[in-house]
């Protein structure tokens, strides 16, 4: 049994302007000692998943339908009692601004404890040890007189770090890293990188690395999670989903950026701008920005396809099947004499 | 060769930026935002200019366009210093800027046309209201907006969109050096693709001159022929663009291009990354000689005492370093 089985999860937002499907039908699993990434485009859904497996939405979010399980234990519907029992305990979560996390009138020190005071039966004083052990393994030099110095002492980095120490105080199982490093500088980046890589090793945790930076997944995770429109895309290990990209968006992102191969070169990039979730197409949402669309792309959603074992992508480019095949030919056939 | 002997199009000689800092009643401290720093921009060509928040490469920006009074230090356009107000006025429709964010540096209350059209404005460049609807409209077309987004607000549009305003803006006056300040980096990977591409495809067209300031160094090496990298308000290395990502010299080069992250799991995971410890110093409290000698694993004594000089070391490359032999 998977350690998180997400399947068939819808989240929306209930807005004025009407619903926001912002979560259309996620699913997948997540192994121990996994490092999965979720990349994707401002809008994409990739924070909305997080924030819907931690169930901290905002409150014009709703779970919609779908499951949400750790280790066989149903979250969707359980309760805030029991998610308070997984939130910091199972999953913890970290945010791009570490300032999220932190409140700037209290020590660092009583804001570790307090996590930990909260989660598990240590008194005081173990709790103390625990967040100056935490605070070293983080490598904050001197932790027992950081432990009296406020977040506005720490600079950008180091702060991130006291998060990372925070989020792991209670031996999670999960950790969501949700854009971690996107407000720092490259350097610091690297430190805070190899951090979570060294601490995911020693721990044994799984991480959802969710970046919109393929550097950072291409250094950092095991599988990918390609999404667009709230819908996953593409999945794979991540050698498969940068070598062998079989959906038409994630080959665009890859020719969208620039390598040692586009030097004095144009980019190829995806033409068009990111959909509005409010008025979805009919078909694959990528459609109307793909360059290879065919008749059906735009009347029918396409299905998860497989492409092998540790890959599939939902793209009608990668029918194989006769039956399907035939069902692609009479859609495009149809397409074109309707327009026609 | 022929290309030596021309005037660069910006030349900068020895630009100090200090601002006073409040420490208190009556008591100010110089902050050295940009300190002592030299370089000059050939017509036609890319700078990019790189390095970590806090090293002045927005302020070297601004204060090469005169957006602050220098603290000390020469800018030359065209062979010419500029001085006077009326240097600088007309050096100011020739040079303009692109900012990062383009939701903060557009008006709200201004229609896309009144947007474009402000520079347009300030230097009386129309005769008539026909000749000016005509000129933003070409301007328009050139970033790829349509003449129906004329009378929308810039909150009608996306990130992509919005930037190619802010672009549109920036060429109303038919400028020779544009300084784009980190213009790509607010936007989504598809998006920024697009428009690093309409750079390239202005500069091919009009001739124009960039800065290329940005911190994301896979789109800077795109995008320029030279790169400069800064530390602390200081510049540490400048050379062609493959040059020194393939051969960077100086240590803090060597471990901020090391520490990009890079779109490939093979090479990425064989990447030997030099690391860095601590953070970057508080300018107001720069180390004394090179402001690197903190966190380079090869300070030495001579680093403490003396800033190194910015030498060149082969043709076109400069480094400011002290033990550049022992390193390399």
């Amino acid at each position: 049994m998977a350690l998180l089985e997400v399947k068939d999860l819808h989240t929306s937002f209930f807005t004025d302007a009407g619903e926001v499907k912002a979560v259309n039908g996620v699913s997948f699993n997540l192994d121990r000692g996994r490092v999965l990434g979720i990349v994707g485009e401002s809008g994409s859904g990739k924070s909305v998943t997080a924030y819907s497996i931690m169930q901290i939405l905002a409150s014009t979010g709703k779970i919609v339908s779908g499951s949400v399980k750790i280790d066989g234990q149903e979250l969707v519907g359980a309760g805030e009692r029991v998610m308070r029992t997984v939130r910091g305990n199972r999953i913890s979560i970290i945010f791009q601004d570490p300032m999220t996390s932190l409140n700037p009138t209290y020590t660092i020190g009583h804001q570790l404890m307090e996590a930990i005071l909260l989660h598990t039966d240590r008194d005081k004083k173990q709790a103390y040890d625990r967040a100056v052990e935490m605070l070293r393994l983080v490598n904050i030099n001197e932790p027992e007189k950081r432990m009296k110095q406020y977040p506005h002492e720490f600079s950008g980095g180091m702060r991130q770090r006291i998060v990372i120490a925070m989020a792991l105080a209670c031996e999670p199982d999960i950790l969501i890293a949700d854009e971690p490093t996107t407000a720092l500088d490259v350097t610091i980046q690297a430190q805070i990188l190899e951090l979570m890589g060294s601490l995911q090793k020693e721990l044994g945790m799984a991480i959802i690395m969710i970046t919109h930076d393929l550097g950072v997944v291409a250094q950092m995770c095991d599988e990918v999670i390609v999404m667009y429109a709230g819908s996953i895309c593409e999945q794979g290990t991540a050698d498969e989903i940068f070598y062998n990209p079989s959906h038409e968006y994630t080959k665009g992102l890859m020719r969208s950026i620039p390598t040692v191969n586009t030097m004095g070169e144009k980019l190829k990039p995806i033409a068009g701008t990111p959909i509005d979730l409010l008025n979805m197409p009919a078909g694959c949402p990528f459609a109307p920005r793909c360059e290879a669309a065919m008749k059906i792309c735009l009347r029918q959603r396409p299905a998860k396809m497989i492409i092998n074992d540790d890959h599939h992508a939902s793209c009608w480019m990668n029918v194989k099947e006769e039956k399907a095949l035939g069902l692609v030919e009479k859609e495009n056939k149809e397409g074109e004499e309707s327009n026609g | 060769m022929a290309d030596e002997m021309k005037t660069p199009l910006i030349e900068v000689r020895n630009l100090k930026e200090y601002f006073d800092i409040n420490m208190g009643l009556f008591k100010t401290k110089p902050l050295k935002a940009v300190d002592d720093v030299s370089f000059f921009i050939n017509k036609g060509e890319t700078l990019g200019l790189v390095g970590e928040s806090g090293c002045g490469k927005t302020t070297v920006g601004r204060t090469l366009l005169h957006l602050y009074k220098p603290t000390g230090g020469e800018i030359l356009y065209n062979g010419k210093p500029i001085v006077t107000k009326a240097d600088i006025r007309e050096f100011r429709k020739k040079a303009t800027m692109v900012f990062q964010d383009p939701y903060s540096s557009l008006n709200p209350r201004m229609t896309v046309s009144d947007i474009i059209g402000e520079p347009l404005d300030v230097h009386k460049m129309y005769k008539t209201k026909e000749e000016r609807r005509d000129m933003i409209l070409e301007l328009m077309g050139q970033v790829g907006l349509n003449s129906e987004h004329a009378s929308r607000y810039a909150h009608e549009f996306s990130g992509g969109q919005r930037q190619r305003i802010g672009i549109a803006r920036a060429l109303a006056m038919k400028p020779d050096f544009i300084v784009c300040d980190e213009p790509v980096s607010a936007l989504d990977v598809s998006i920024q693709a697009q428009v690093i591409n309409m750079f390239d495809e202005l500069q091919e067209k009009m001739g124009l001159t960039y800065l290329f300031i940005a911190h994301d160094l896979l789109v800077v090496r795109h995008i320029s022929d030279r790169i400069a990298v800064m530390y602390l308000g200081k510049m540490v290395e400048l050379a062609d663009a493959e040059e020194i990502y393939n051969h960077p010299l100086h240590p803090y080069s060597k471990a901020l291009i090391s520490a990009v992250p890079i779109p490939d799991p093979n090479i990425a995971r064989a990447n030997q990354r030099i690391p860095l410890g601590g953070d970057i110093p508080s300018p107001l409290n720069a180390p004394s000689g090179c402001p690197f000698r903190t966190r380079c694993p090869y300070a030495t004594e001579a680093c403490a005492a003396e800033m190194p000089e910015f030498r060149e070391v082969s043709k076109g490359h400069y480094v400011a370093c002290h033990n550049l032999e022992k390193i390399n």
